[in-house]
């Protein structure tokens, strides 16, 4: 019973890192139709980037580096959204598919080139293998419960500005429909990039995490990139808080699988996926009025 | 006024005369072309093949797969176990992979279709790693570490007096035009006019009376039994199998490249892509993973700068059609 208990909570932490994974994918989705194929590489990326500030700035924990990585990661959606993806929004969605994919396979293979195929992990002082004990025989790693926590607190914080705050007017507006948004003084190039650096900061944040709770490798991004995108498919669409509870079915799922083996935990999580797929292609907690 | 309703011209002519007198020559390949020139030719010859099905998939029918490795993988290994399991002979145990892609794609078709738009491509893409990772389960296939074809098996692909390589290579050269007259065939037809209608503008078709949906199923039905034809017969040139390299995204990478490149949604891209795909991998093969950078980096950019590839551009700018599939008319503006 214990056993069952513990492999349940311990998916359910896993489900917070897949929630952080997923939310940029379905922000960035949510404002403009946009599904990031290189969502996954950019976590990643974001992963390397913590590793590469850490080693020059000698910090000891990368928790110290997440706000300069959050502000980069930042810069780089912005930038990425100005220049080549918003050239790349149009009626089909044939362009942002292929040109993300395309981005994809860019920053996968410069990874690569730049770090070699070894396998990378950011040491977090010793935090890595900490845990506390939640009592009933109950034992969970600190760093499961700070990603989260983490995935508790971007997910409200994400949910406060698209609800609460005059961007994320904007951002609904735009979403509901560009034209008549337009017409009202929003000026929708810009209010995408900001969109885009929103959702590679929280990227940002949900590949420190990553690189802190296992080992990562350059070819790591297209699994993050499949477990973000059944997060939001389970949670189902424009739901942030589905998402994250989308994560955490596909956390459990991984979670029981891997008590067969270690290829049955992706196989779990996939079939548990594709299951909701089938029984309720809308997802468990789809967008109400839509 | 006077008016002329045609297909071709001049050009289209000219360009089947010259296709007919190319393709005798490839035909004629196993008694002049050495073992060498063969393998590459006939690596050209699926990768087309392979880019031709994607691209009639999501140029015409407007269904993005990121999946494709499903069936080269599924292919592949349905040829394997025939073999292995039942001693089939490797002529007939590809048929039988084509049979088995297509039974794959039934429930495939089902679940992923459920999907809008874009996240119909990852939904492909994570069928494909289910299935990889279903086939490195069992054990009599070698599991996650693959395996291979016995020796014997290489032998009896011979027939009469053409040789293994022979064979493999007219195989290859034979699917390839097959698969291209199909799709010139069905673009030509009734079902054409409903693709390409699709391809132009789909709420549009779907407002003429076309039956997306159906239409859609169908091009993913008829790629994914292709597909999984060509992974047969590319895994019997291989004589070895994984899971990790049969279903690997690479192999739609490349068909994306190729596609992009030449140009989306028109038959002559692909041609061009697979020259240009060919070409570059010639001259920076040793750059290892910058190769893979550059060619998606250039695809990027011709997906901004001009998204109809290459051979898109050119027939834009010369009013030129090689392989027509629709109709124009031509007025003569004598009473105009």
């Amino acid at each position: 019973m214990g056993n069952w208990g513990d492999i349940i909570i311990q998916g359910i932490l896993l489900g917070g890192l897949y929630g952080l994974s997923a939310a940029g994918l379905s922000l960035m989705f949510g404002v403009m139709r946009l599904v990031n194929v290189a969502h996954g590489d950019m976590i990643i990326a974001s992963a390397f980037l913590s590793l590469v500030i850490q080693r020059l700035t000698g910090v000891d924990s990368p928790f110290l580096c997440l706000p300069l990585v959050c502000v980069l990661m930042f810069a780089c959606g912005f930038g990425l959204q100005r220049l080549v993806l918003n050239r790349a929004l149009n009626a089909d969605m044939l362009r942002p598919v292929l040109v993300t994919f395309g981005l994809s396979v860019v920053i996968q293979n410069g990874m690569l080139e730049a770090f070699s195929a070894d396998s990378q992990r950011l040491q977090a002082n010793g935090l890595e293998v900490a845990s506390v004990s939640l009592g009933g025989g109950l034992v969970v790693g600190v760093v499961p419960l700070l990603i989260f926590a983490s995935c508790v607190a971007v997910t409200g914080v994400l949910q406060w500005i698209l609800y609460r705050t005059e961007l994320g007017r904007a951002f609904r507006a735009t979403s509901d429909d560009p034209v008549t948004a337009g017409l009202m003084g929003v000026n929708d190039r810009n209010l995408f990039a900001i969109a885009t650096g929103i959702a590679l900061a929280v990227a940002g944040i949900a590949g420190t995490f990553t690189g802190i709770r296992s080992s990562f490798y350059p070819t790591s991004g297209p699994e993050s990139l499949l477990f973000a995108f059944e997060a939001v498919i389970i949670g189902g669409l424009g739901s942030l808080w589905g998402t994250l509870a989308g994560g955490i079915v596909l956390g459990v799922a991984q979670g029981l699988g891997a008590g067969f083996s270690s290829a049955w935990q992706m196989l779990a999580g996939h079939i548990a996926f594709l299951v909701v797929l089938m029984v309720r292609p809308t997802g468990l907690f789809p967008k109400r009025g839509n | 006024m006077d008016f002329q309703v045609e297909r071709g011209g001049r050009a289209s002519k000219n360009a089947a005369i010259t296709l007919l007198i190319v393709l005798s020559a490839l035909t004629a390949g196993p008694y002049w072309l050495n073992a060498g020139h063969q393998s590459v030719l006939m690596e050209i010859f699926y990768f087309l093949a392979l880019a031709q099905l994607w691209n009639l998939m999501a140029g015409f029918a407007g269904v993005v797969s990121l999946g494709q490795q499903a069936f080269v993988g599924i292919g592949g290994y349905t040829l394997f176990a025939a073999i292995a399991w039942w001693g089939i002979p490797p002529l007939v145990a590809l048929a039988l992979a084509g049979i088995v892609g297509l039974l794959v794609a039934l429930p495939v078709v089902h679940m992923v279709f459920r999907l809008q738009g874009a996240y119909l491509a990852i939904g492909t893409w994570v069928v494909a790693e289910v299935l990889g990772l279903g086939v490195s389960q069992i054990e009599s296939l070698g599991a996650g570490s693959g395996m291979s074809l016995p020796i014997e098996v290489a032998d009896s692909i011979e027939i009469a007096f053409i040789d293994r390589d022979g064979v493999l290579y007219l195989g290859a050269l034979f699917l390839l035009v097959t698969g291209n007259l199909c799709a010139y065939g069905l673009l030509r037809s009734r079902f054409g006019l409903a693709l390409t209608a699709i391809r132009d503008n789909e709420s549009a078709a779907a407002a003429s009376g076309v039956d997306c949906k159906r239409v859609k199923l169908v091009v993913y039905l008829a790629t994914a039994l292709g597909t999984s034809l060509l992974g047969a017969l590319i895994y019997l040139t291989k004589f070895r199998i994984s899971p990790a390299a049969a279903f690997d995204i690479n192999w739609t990478s490349y068909i994306i490249f190729i596609v992009v490149i030449g140009g989306v949604g028109t038959l002559e891209g692909p041609i061009v892509g697979t020259i240009v795909f060919f070409l570059l991998r010639e001259y920076l093969a040793d750059t290892g993973t910058w190769y893979l950078v550059i060619l998606g980096l250039l695809s990027v950019a011709i997906m901004l700068k001009w998204p109809a590839g290459i051979w898109g551009s050119i027939a834009k700018r010369f009013d030129l059609k090689l392989f027509p599939t629709g109709r124009r008319l031509r007025v003569s503006d004598r009473e105009l």
